[in-house]
């Protein structure tokens, strides 16, 4: 689809508002519909459709293999590095109001955190599962 | 209240329409998209039943994403469905029977929405009623997901993530046998250099003494 100028223009308009509603579900899950799950696959849709438009191999080199591993792994440490935080100061795991010592807070700050290592995790994960699929009759032949 | 029972009807025949066209249909390409918008209707379905976070989640991942990896996946499986012949009479017995009796599990179901139905009374008051005042978090679905039942939220995660290690190990070649070869090739020839250099450097001390 690369020679398409239609494509190319409309991925190209697209892929910024695209990233930005993402982030705005996944900041304001606390306030209206979304969170993590949500939008970790709307921010993978905007590399996705970039990958699909440019080529698989220009996706590729946006947020290589190696980086995406290192996401995924880093979502889930997220999550559990905020239950053993709020263990270390006298909570139990996972009482995010053991974080700041008030429940307004320590809720608010405790669950962003959680919603952010579930949207980094789901974002790469289905990144790289796109990518795995996508290329793997190329991967073969190599 | 009419309105939306007229447009719970409409997007169920909708539903059935499509399961119908998916089942009866042998072109994997349509199959995929057909499935795509049986997502999306449920979402609308989701919608006019309120839960806004489950119809969110529905139109961007059942209608969105798995249909972008289903089609992904489609480049190595032919186009067409092979032509099944045999029709197995008591495989469909069995299905009409336990579709039937599913069918009358439904009616000792309380009705939908009923707030004196036993899962509306265990724990899901106490939420209500703190979520918004006591945390300050308006939208009880994030807080039930990510603080009530934040140990269920992990586990989904690591969900999450075991399952695409799994395909990243099955499909991308993030196994041992691709990746320690050249590495350990590297590292033998690496050796032998060592190992050359030490003798060379040795020789020319003993030459000295």
């Amino acid at each position: 689809m690369k020679q398409n100028p239609v494509f190319r223009v409309v991925a190209k308009i697209l892929f910024a508002p695209i990233i930005m509603f993402g982030l705005y579900v996944q900041f304001h899950g606390d306030f209206g519909p979304g969170g993590g799950f949500q939008a970790g696959v709307i921010i993978a849709a905007a590399f996705i459709l970039h990958a699909l438009v440019f080529g698989l191999e220009a996706g590729r080199q946006v947020i290589t293999a190696r980086v995406n591993l290192w996401m995924m792994a880093l979502g889930v440490t997220t999550y559990g590095a905020v239950g053993i935080a709020s263990m270390a100061r006298g909570g139990l795991f996972l009482d995010y109001t053991a974080l700041t010592g008030s429940v307004v807070s320590g809720q608010h700050i405790g669950i962003i955190l959680v919603e952010f290592g579930v949207g980094l995790t789901v974002t790469s994960v289905m990144l790289s599962l796109f990518h795995a699929f996508a290329g793997f009759v190329e991967d073969r032949a190599k | 209240m009419m309105a939306g029972l007229i447009i719970n009807i409409f997007l169920l025949a909708l539903l059935v329409l499509i399961a119908v066209i998916v089942l009866r249909s042998s072109r994997l390409y349509a199959v995929i998209v057909m499935s795509g918008a049986y997502s999306l209707t449920s979402a609308a379905m989701f919608v006019n039943l309120d839960a806004v976070d489950v119809a969110f989640t529905e139109a961007a991942v059942g209608a969105g994403i798995s249909t972008v990896l289903f089609l992904a996946a489609m480049a190595y499986v032919p186009a067409d469905e092979k032509p099944s012949q045999n029709r197995n009479l008591l495989a469909g017995l069995i299905c009409v029977g336990a579709g039937a009796l599913l069918l009358l599990a439904v009616f000792d179901l309380p009705t939908l929405g009923d707030p004196m139905a036993p899962v509306h009374q265990h724990v899901a008051p106490r939420y209500l009623a703190e979520s918004g005042s006591a945390l300050q978090i308006p939208n009880v679905v994030t807080t039930v997901l990510a603080s009530y039942r934040g140990f269920d939220t992990l586990g989904e995660t690591i969900v999450v993530f075991t399952a695409g290690l799994g395909v990243l190990m099955l499909l991308a070649g993030f196994t041992r046998t691709v990746r320690v070869t050249p590495v350990s090739a590297k590292t033998a020839s690496a050796k032998k250099l060592a190992v050359r250099s030490k003798k060379s450097s040795a020789t020319p001390k003993r030459s000295r003494a």
